[in-house]
């Protein structure tokens, strides 16, 4: 006989967990205990948030299933806001919770909260586990749950009383997961892909929309190659970044609301867009109506449901990413003539770079572009929600998928800091900063705590500008720099970092950036930059609420 | 924008009934019925739900709820040949008198029985489509209605046909 506990601790050791993230209280001691002398490293955080977020940015850095762990009640309400955040952009994560023991479900026991329930609209789904003998099959299904078909959040809720209970040894574990309710569909429709195939080869102007999908299946090889082979420009979404290489000849950058002028002019007059792995949001769209208006859609997804949701699509394909961009690449025949469309885009190109004020202020974006130049896209680049976001997302050469780290369906302040800490522990072997505001390191500051215990090498680039910076930028532009509540009074952030035995430096001048980010890169454990900024620089070009996508302001041109 | 029957297969699991409910109202598409009851396999339950929407809100529902894990089949059974049944119970006030035989000859054209007598009232039970419950109800509203409950829709495909799980 073996306890519950342990039996959890051998069904995660099959999975290949090798780290948790987590934080312990009263209806989890038996599994802490089981976990005090396991071969999987646990890493105690300061707050139950950070395991979900440090989860998620393990999984985002390594492609593999995160794991946080928390107690019941408060412990895994706090994981809520991590656990939504990988939802929003489907990233591969198991939430293993506490739960009061069986015999006191729905009695309002302390420190019991319905976190099935609570959680339902945010997992891809859930389990209450109220038999010890079910636990190696609930874990299994969990892990096969969280990864395949489009990834997404899987929580486990443990009574007490299930991980005390004994189990009969060597219970033969299922071979493989079978779900009746649950049969992804990863190869497309040859008809379809010949469908589209068609378009390709008929479409002069057409245009590649990439988005997260392609990270997530491991498609970016084959994204250039079919590219390249098509001649098709390429333009990604926020989460699809570093998919193409950033420096590509046929790569625009990011579209949407803080896109290039170049993407989102192609958009507008693209004959075909091939979207591919992305979910039309509206960050990315702008008014819908507007929203690519002269192209036919041919869209590959996984999920079904994304299909037709909000853009009409011509010609749908379900499938993986990556299986479908390999067969559309062993069935094509011919290539459209794209020579004139890929000049006129090199042209809009050369005519709106990307560009801000070069004077001798310390700005934002000349931050990024030093980090970029050093790190020469061997990092991996963790962002924090808001205008430090967009600046990283449009001054950062990303050069490799799973190197850029973000929140972008759901926005969440405060998880960069603790994604990155994840990301280390996905790939000790690259170096990993987190590019963060003054508001959103403070939303989950108490994580130096987490980089002090461990000596994590993470890097915390804060570009402070004591402002909630984006929120008063949409002040400045659209309620008449009425600054209501975003005006943030100055931190010592290098003080606090001391306090927590962390390394930092404050730069206040522009030629103090270069050799702060060396230093810090150059320092063995964690180090926080603090970077005064100018205050009220803005993100631009802008596309504002509601607005199409090529009616842009903060229009900079050659 | 019509309404639509929807016949969804799920696991007879707990929670199960939250999960699709919450999906809809998460969603935004409205309910406009609901039945849940075992079915043929015993480890299976089935949903009816009757949902409005213009076809391309509908195309988003069966593909939401077929997103839930525990689903194992969705069907539109309004394109296709079916039956569809709702029952209602009908607290009607009846006094002595000719209200009463007015009454029990409207429960008889409507095939509706007489479940329960009482000094004052009637209970009717009328089984059949939704407009017909919807016209007897409207019909005995003259009398004074005490108490209305009707269950949600419930519907099969006609003929050898089934909404079965794919395996």
């Amino acid at each position: 006989m073996k306890t519950g506990a342990r039996t959890l601790i051998e069904a995660l050791q099959r999975e290949g967990v090798d780290t948790i993230f987590g934080y312990p209280g009263g209806v989890v001691l038996p599994i802490y205990d089981e976990l005090y002398d396991s071969s999987i490293r646990h890493i105690l955080v300061r707050h139950e948030q950070a395991a979900a977020h440090a989860a998620d940015g393990y999984a985002r850095a390594s492609g593999r299933v995160g794991v946080c762990l928390a107690t019941s009640g408060p412990g895994a309400c706090n994981l809520v806001t991590g656990i939504a955040t990988a939802y929003m952009d489907s990233i591969p994560i198991v939430a293993l919770t506490g739960q009061v023991p069986t015999a006191l479900l729905g009695n309002d026991a302390f420190q019991e909260s319905d976190i099935t329930g609570i959680t339902m609209p945010v997992t891809k789904h859930n389990y209450l586990v109220k038999d010890a003998a079910d636990l190696d099959r609930v874990v299994q299904e969990a892990f096969y749950v969280a990864r395949t078909g489009r990834p997404g959040p899987v929580l486990i809720d443990l009574p007490k009383d299930v991980s005390t209970s004994q189990v009969v040894e060597g219970t033969p574990v299922p071979g493989t997961v079978s779900l009746r309710g649950y049969q992804p569909t990863y190869e497309g429709h040859v008809r379809q892909i010949d469908k589209a195939l068609d378009l390709i080869a008929g479409a002069q102007r057409p245009l590649i929309y990439a988005g997260g999908g392609v990270v997530l299946s491991g498609a970016s090889a084959e994204l250039l190659e079919f590219a390249e082979t098509a001649a098709i420009p390429v333009t990604t979404t926020l989460m699809g970044l570093g998919a193409v290489p950033g420096d590509h000849p046929l790569c625009l950058g990011m579209l949407g609301m803080h896109g290039t002028q170049s993407a989102n002019y192609a958009v507008t007059e693209c004959d075909l867009l091939l979207a591919v792995g992305v979910r039309f949001d509206d960050r990315v769209t702008g008014k819908i109506e507007t929203f690519a208006p002269n192209a036919t859609v041919v869209h590959i997804d996984i999920d079904p449901a994304e299909i037709g949701k909000n853009k009409k699509v011509d010609v749908p394909i379900v499938g993986d990413v990556r299986a479908v961009l390999q067969a559309l690449l062993r069935r094509m025949q011919k290539r459209g003539d794209t020579a004139n469309w890929v000049a006129r885009i090199n042209a809009w190109k050369a005519q709106y770079p990307l560009g801000y004020c070069e004077d001798d202020h310390l700005r934002p974006q000349y931050v990024v572009e030093q980090l970029s130049d050093l790190l020469k896209g061997e990092g991996i680049v963790v962002s924090e929600v808001g205008q430090n976001q967009m600046w990283t997302a449009l001054y950062y050469c990303f050069k490799k998928p799973r190197t850029w780290i973000t929140s972008g369906g759901l926005g969440t302040m405060g998880y960069g800091f603790p994604a990155a800490i994840g990301a280390h522990y996905a790939r000790p072997d690259m170096p990993v900063v987190d590019i963060a505001g003054d508001g959103s390191f403070q939303m989950n500051i108490q994580e130096l705590g987490t980089v002090a215990q461990y000596k994590i090498p993470v890097k915390v680039v804060i570009l402070n500008n004591m402002y909630l910076g984006m929120v008063r930028q949409w002040q400045e532009l659209f309620y008449d720099r009425r600054y209501s509540y975003t005006e943030l009074p100055p931190v010592d952030f290098v003080k606090i970092a001391n306090a927590y035995g962390v390394e930092g430096i404050t730069v206040t001048g522009k030629d103090g950036v270069r050799e702060a980010l060396e230093t810090a890169l150059a320092t063995e454990g964690p180090f926080v930059l603090d970077f005064r900024v100018e205050r009220e620089e803005n993100v631009f070009p802008m596309v504002p609420a509601g607005a199409a996508i090529n009616e842009m302001i903060g229009v900079r041109q050659q | 924008m019509k309404p639509h029957t929807l016949s969804v297969l799920v696991e007879n699991r707990a929670g199960v009934l939250s999960r699709v409910a919450g999906m809809f109202s998460r969603r935004g598409f409205n309910i406009e019925s609901l039945a849940v009851g075992t079915c043929e396999e015993p480890e299976m339950s089935r949903i009816t739900i009757v949902v409005n929407g213009d076809d391309g809100v509908i195309e988003q529902v069966m593909k939401q709820t077929n997103k839930l894990i525990d689903v194992i089949k969705v069907s539109d059974l309004t394109k296709r040949e079916s039956v569809e049944r709702e029952l209602a119970l009908i607290k009607v006030a009846a006094e002595n008198g000719p209200t009463r035989a007015e009454i029990l000859q409207i429960a008889d054209i409507f095939r509706a029985q007489v479940v329960d007598v009482g000094s004052k009232t009637l209970v009717l039970q009328v089984t059949g489509d939704t407009s017909k419950i919807d016209a007897l109800e409207k019909l005995l509203r003259q009398y004074g209605i005490k108490e209305f409950v009707r269950t949600g829709k419930i519907a099969l495909l006609r003929g050898a046909k089934t909404v079965k799980s794919s395996k």
